[in-house]
């Protein structure tokens, strides 16, 4: 029964299992992306909510822009292909049965984790930059929120990052979990996918203002 | 990947099944028990709540006869009154308590999908409490702020709880943002996900619907509580100006510059518009199903119950700023907003008239559950209309900051909600505890409780009449209002203590009955939704014994005509020519 049908329907004139006899879910995937893009939507409203304060606090007199940092560039290209990586390890644990660590799926996953705690690690120095020329957090708003802005990414990452350890050691260990294995990378892969363009829209907007 | 049916996957509920009573009652993984730790966490912090307002009321009633009152406390009363009451009893009673005690039951699941995350929002729920009551402790005290915490005057000195109180305030709302984003992803998940078979989305009781729809706009309305507190928390350690304009404080200019006190109203209330209906939403489902279970009646109307749920959810993020007509906005922003309010109330009253109509020669029991019910339809009606009052401009600028709006609030998401979680608690306590409560106790609680708000609540809207400001610890020289309004004032607070101690009841009912009730059948009150259809009472791990129950009808199938029983489970299969027969009879009747 389509979801549109589902929703007409008059349930007082139906009596009967109108989906047969397993339990039909809403959504044909597994519980854990549905709940992963419903939290990707619920971070989209904190960020697109920091972005509105961003304009609105602009808008008032004293905000001097903050030159975009080079070193910014180079960090997005790492996360880039810190999603470039787990996107290949998803469509390489496909063509596998056997996910291992010590494996192409495995290998790609671990760079890809690797790439993204070299972004963060990126993001840091270029605070420490920003520190050393004298842009200070409380000094201007555009700085305020220019920490805030990559801080509050940053922390969305470790959270994505922390699930990605996790699956880096079930790959580790000894019992077959291939299929909680090739959900895991599904699921990193398509968080990365997000927080990428999360930073793009950030990086976009710190960069033309 | 694709879904792997239940039947191929490994045994869910096996994995964590617990075999230690640390495991059961402590780091428990059962929704059941965590829907009675989050209960009594939000009780016990309701209490507290409870408490302090009466403290608060002395003062109003008998000004200076107790001592130790001062200004200080009064507005750290008033705050954690606020704050606790509306996020730390209702949310968390509503969607940690109900929510999990009832989804998995009303969808026929074992467990909600992701229990380990389920254990952890309730402790990160705890902790939340811990920090927030540890603000009594510290220097200075907990804030005083009020409940909306705005900027700047929240971080300024001169501001009760400035040393320490308010940033452990932003923590605790901090923690518990994310201990609701865990709950609230697992609940929706649930839902959508492991209803059983046969329980389509139009067969859920309204419980669920309420219950949905509220986390869904708790997960998208937290974020900006969320956001506002990151960044005021900022002002008051790092020395930004997001929120912090220039200013001079004692004698001294600040480092401040430029900030928006007005951004974090809007950022405040885009977050408390909707957590009105975040916790009205399940009230409203919970009431739907305690009215419709006692009418034997089915539930009126029930396709546009869902959509006014989803209306109502959708409406909410669209009129935040009539709580901020006072603020400066522009006129026309006004209008949009005071439209939109008035927009909100179409599918809200529609609500109202559908519980009137199923109750209308319905075969009503004025049972505890029921009179809670029907109070809570009186309380409701009343708050909203005056919320028709104060979504006007005009209107709500002379009444702005007065006690009428204290009483409008308090009617519409103080009394109501109560009433409908006394309702529910009397409604499902018997699956929860296996026992019957003692029903004259109730109906004597109730009739106190009832008759009690409105002691309360009814004079204050006179007393906003006359002008009575808010928010103020006592009155100045203030001869607009007639001396009269103190007698008034003296009657609220001996009212408000009569209803604060009538509470007691209630707790001497549900533990004396633990013991001494009258043992509970499965289904006492002839219910037809699911959770009344468990093979044990309370029911145990995993719920359903072996097998899941198969759902073959919708959750209203009460007085059907031609039944030997008022009610049909929803886990009975049909006789499909009956109710064919019984929709073609009533297609030719239309």
């Amino acid at each position: 029964m389509s979801l549109y049908r589902d929703v007409t329907v008059k349930p007082w004139d139906t009596t009967g299992l109108p989906d047969g006899i397993e339990p039909k879910p809403t959504f044909n995937v597994p519980n854990e992306k549905v709940a992963l893009v419903i939290f990707a939507i619920c971070a989209s409203v904190l960020f697109s909510l920091l972005v509105v304060s961003y304009f609105i606090r602009m808008s008032i007199g004293d905000w001097v822009p903050l030159a975009t940092p080079t070193g910014l560039w180079i960090n997005s290209a790492m996360l880039v292909l810190s999603s470039v990586a787990f996107q290949l390890a998803v469509i390489q644990s496909r063509k596998t049965e056997n996910i291992r660590f010590l494996s192409v799926t495995g290998l790609l996953s671990f760079v890809g984790g690797l790439l993204a705690i070299g972004f963060i690690i990126g993001q840091y120095s270029v605070w420490q930059l920003l520190i050393g020329q004298g842009h200070y957090l409380q000094i201007n708003p555009a700085n305020s929120f220019f920490y805030l802005l990559t801080g509050v990414h940053i922390v969305h990452l470790i959270g994505g990052l922390w699930v990605w350890s996790k699956a880096q050691l079930r790959m580790l260990g000894t019992t077959d979990t291939t299929r909680e294995s090739r959900l895991s990378l599904e699921l990193c892969a398509w968080y990365w996918h997000f927080l990428l363009l999360v930073w793009v829209g950030l990086f976009y907007l710190l960069a033309i203002t | 990947m694709a879904y792997v049916p239940l039947a191929d996957q490994d045994d869910p509920h096996a994995l964590h099944d617990p075999d230690s009573f640390v495991t059961k009652y402590i780091w428990s993984q059962d929704h059941k028990v965590i829907a009675i730790q989050y209960g009594a966490v939000a009780i016990f912090v309701g209490l507290i709540a409870l408490g302090l307002s009466i403290l608060m009321r002395l003062q109003l009633g008998f000004p200076d006869t107790i001592s130790w009152i001062d200004p200080a406390f009064y507005y750290q009363a008033v705050t954690m009154h606020g704050m606790i009451m509306v996020v730390y009893l209702l949310t968390a009673l509503f969607l940690g308590g109900f929510g999990n005690y009832l989804i998995p039951l009303m969808c026929g699941a074992r467990d909600m999908v992701f229990p380990v995350l389920n254990m952890l929002s309730f402790w990160f729920y705890f902790l939340s409490v811990i920090i927030l009551l540890a603000s009594f402790f510290v220097p200075g005290g907990p804030t005083g702020a009020g409940w909306t915490l705005y900027a700047p005057q929240s971080v300024s000195h001169g501001t009760p709880g400035h040393e320490g109180g308010i940033l452990l305030m932003l923590i605790s709302l901090a923690v518990f943002i994310i201990a609701f984003t865990m709950g609230g992803l697992n609940y929706v998940t649930t839902i959508l996900q492991a209803r059983t078979r046969g329980l389509t989305l139009m067969r859920l009781p309204l419980s669920i619907w309420g219950i949905f729809t509220a986390t869904v706009l708790g997960l998208f309305a937290f974020p900006a509580l969320l956001v506002s507190a990151i960044m005021m928390g900022f002002d008051l350690i790092l020395g930004t100006s997001f929120f912090m304009p220039a200013m001079m404080e004692l004698g001294e200019q600040l480092d401040h510059e430029g900030g928006s006190p007005i951004l974090f109203q809007h950022l405040f209330w885009f977050f408390g518009h909707p957590e009105v209906y975040i916790v009205a939403l399940p009230a409203f489902g919970l009431v739907s199903d305690v009215i419709a279970t006692h009418a034997r009646k089915n539930i009126f109307g029930y396709r546009m119950m869902v959509w006014a749920i989803i209306a109502i959810g959708g409406l909410s993020f669209m009129v935040w700023a009539h709580h901020m007509y006072v603020s400066g906005m522009n006129p026309y922003f006004g209008f949009f907003f005071a439209t939109t309010t008035l927009v909100i109330a179409i599918p809200t009253a529609l609500k109202v008239y559908n519980w009137v109509l199923t109750l209308w020669q319905g075969n009503i029991r004025l049972n505890t559950p029921m009179l809670f019910s029907i109070g809570f339809i009186f309380t409701f009606v009343h708050g909203g209309l005056t919320g028709l009052f104060l979504g006007n401009v005009v209107i709500d600028v002379p009444l702005a900051d007065t006690y009428f709006v204290v009483a409008h609030f308090h009617m519409v998401m103080g009394v109501s909600p109560v009433l409908v979680l006394y309702a529910a608690l009397y409604h499902w306590y018997p699956k929860m505890t296996g026992r019957m409560f003692h029903e004259g106790m109730g109906k004597v609680h109730f009739w106190c409780t009832f008759l009690g708000t409105y002691a309360i609540y009814l004079p204050m809207h006179y007393l906003g009449f006359l002008g009575v400001p808010r928010r103020y610890y006592e009155m100045g020289n203030t001869d607009f209002v007639p001396a009269s309004a103190q007698a008034l004032n003296a009657n609220i607070t001996l009212a408000a203590i009569f209803v604060a101690t009538v509470q007691i009841l209630f707790f001497i009912n549900i533990f004396w009955s633990l013991r001494n009730g009258e043992k509970a059948s499965g289904n006492p009150w002839g219910a037809t939704t699911l959770e009344w259809q468990t093979p044990d009472t309370p029911p145990k791990h995993g719920n359903w014994g072996d097998e899941l129950p198969a759902v073959y009808r919708w959750a209203y199938d009460y007085s059907v005509p031609g039944q030997k029983e008022d009610f049909i489970p929803q886990n009975v299969p049909g006789e499909e020519f009956e109710k064919t027969a019984h929709a073609a009879s009533n297609a030719k009747g239309a």
